[in-house]
């Protein structure tokens, strides 16, 4: 697995839940307390013994924390920077569900180490879509259920997400509906960096 | 074949066009165009009063070119120089010209400078991209940059940890102690012989530092040429050298490797064409003198056998008898 998402779950359960939980998840996982190199390499297995430590500790199953951690991953301020390369998407949310097929393209192109789920959406009304989620790792519906909640709120649009049960493959389908684009004001993005 | 489109169509497919009359006054600008020139409004006024044209240099020029050619130029807007613009003109009929606009690599910077959004730019432009891009790149580069100060931090610490002396690529202190350490632990028999360089000051002070260095890898190449490969060969600091002969104590044999060792040291050595001339002075004691032995009693022991060498007048071998004997025992 790459570091980054490691190192993601690790910023997910010191913001979240404090450093206290994430000093005992890493030790029963045989992690250092500093935790994961971002720009590392990490056998899949560290990722799976990780999930199911944070996962006892809170009483959450595997899906509820994958889509915890995507909601975190979108809508936290120390991580901004996901956030913002995500709305270069487009302007309008409807805009971002159809940059998502671009999703791994821009990822590799930042890090063509990166695994990431290959994502494919396809219209099936005027404002309902399915969205199809393939990863190498179990629980890219769940994970993408939390991000794109998490996005729907920074555009400011209301959205009802289904999550389907993934097949034997672990490809996962997503049912979502566009209920209104402009609900509330989301939240603002400039091009510019910001400064300071 | 000629192709009509509306205005607001042109608007969308290059928001960054401007449309220039025979009399070279702009006659329509995209909404992007005209969004980075603020208030002023373009319309009607003269181009070269709005654009500094820097390829070609003349507007002329531009109106020159054959139709259907099409032509590269480079331009800034006068009150913006350090924005360049770059663009492509063709000509029209009716003596018009259409010329569309692009930031180019400065779009990195126009974005922050005119506050411009992903509409400002048209859906085929891969100026978002590039922002993008530049953006995630950023991160990674900030995030390999904070591991490469995380690594360096660990470099540091293990080299301090490390049991290597960096110039001479011989064991240090470090490395000396868990060797006698383990050998006295064993119970096993070994000879500790301390040497240290005579006249090697004068080579410093005289020829430089480099000439210094030079020597003490000089001699660590003998000392190592002149010693089995279980031996320990540590450079103890400064111009001092520690060896550690494993199960080697016969007095003679040592004896005679100490001075072929002192024989070594006195062939002249050259740096940049000068010669360097050192000696050594030697002191040796035996594991086996010691009841139990320890370290730093028997490195005592040879340290004060050394000085003996050195009061007799220096390039000599002197053992030391152990047990705390004042005694030592002269040879040679």
């Amino acid at each position: 697995m790459h570091g980054l998402v490691n190192r993601s779950i690790q910023s997910f359960v010191s913001d979240t839940y404090g450093g206290g939980l994430w000093a005992s998840v890493a030790s029963e996982c045989g992690v250092s307390l500093d935790g994961f190199e971002a720009m590392l390499h990490y056998d899949d297995q560290v990722t799976h013994d990780l999930l199911d430590a944070i996962g006892a500790r809170l009483d959450k199953g595997r899906d509820m924390l994958l889509e915890d951690l995507g909601t975190y991953l979108v809508s936290n301020h120390n991580l901004e920077a996901l956030r913002r390369l995500l709305r270069f998407g487009g302007v309008t949310f409807l805009d971002f569900l159809h940059s998502l097929e671009e999703l791994n393209g821009r990822a590799s192109l930042a890090l063509p180490d990166l695994d990431m789920p290959q994502l494919s959406l396809l219209e099936t009304g005027p404002s309902t879509f399915r969205l199809t989620c393939r990863w190498g790792f179990p629980g890219a519906g769940a994970l993408m259920s939390g991000i794109l909640r998490g996005m729907a709120d920074d555009y400011g649009a209301l959205v009802l997400l289904e999550g389907g049960v993934p097949d034997a493959d672990g490809t996962c389908v997503l049912k979502i509906e566009l209920l209104d684009s402009r609900f509330s004001e989301g939240r603002q993005f400039d091009l510019a960096v910001p400064t300071g | 074949m000629t192709v009509t489109f509306s205005a607001s169509s042109l608007d969308q497919l290059m928001p960054m066009h401007l449309l220039v009359g025979p009399d070279f006054r702009i006659r329509r600008a995209g909404p992007s165009i005209q969004k980075i020139c603020g208030e002023r409004d373009l319309i009607g006024q003269p181009f070269t009063r709005v654009f500094d044209l820097r390829r070609p240099r003349s507007v002329d020029a531009l109106f020159a070119a054959e139709q259907k050619d099409a032509t590269r130029l480079h331009l800034a807007l006068h009150h913006e120089p350090d924005t360049p613009l770059k663009g492509q003109v063709v000509q029209l009929q009716g003596g018009r010209i259409l010329i569309n606009l692009s930031f180019g690599i400065s779009v990195v910077e126009a974005v922050a400078r005119f506050g411009l959004t992903i509409e400002d730019f048209a859906v085929t432009d891969l100026a978002i991209e590039m922002l993008y891009l530049v953006e995630a790149n950023a991160a990674v580069t900030a995030e390999l940059r904070q591991m490469n100060q995380r690594l360096q931090g660990a470099k540091i610490a293990a080299q301090e940890q490390a049991f290597t002396d960096t110039l001479t690529g011989l064991k240090n202190r470090r490395a000396m102690e868990h060797v006698l350490g383990r050998l006295i632990g064993s119970g096993r028999e070994f000879a500790l012989m301390h040497l240290d360089l005579d006249y090697f000051k004068r080579v410093n002070d005289t020829l430089g530092h480099a000439a210094g260095d030079h020597v003490l890898q000089r001699v660590a190449e003998i000392l190592v040429s002149c010693s089995r490969k279980t031996d320990t060969i540590v450079r103890f600091g400064g111009d001092e050298f520690v060896l550690v002969f494993d199960g080697l104590t016969d007095t003679k044999r040592l004896e005679a490797l100490a001075r072929r060792l002192i024989g070594k040291l006195e062939e002249p050595m050259t740096f940049a064409g000068r010669s360097c001339r050192i000696s050594g002075s030697i002191g040796i004691t035996l594991s086996r003198f010691y009841e139990t032995p320890q370290i730093d009693a028997m490195l005592h022991d040879a340290d004060m056998a050394l000085y003996e060498s050195k009061n007799r007048g220096r390039a000599c071998v002197s053992w030391a008898m152990g047990q705390g004997q004042e005694t030592l025992q002269r040879t040679g």
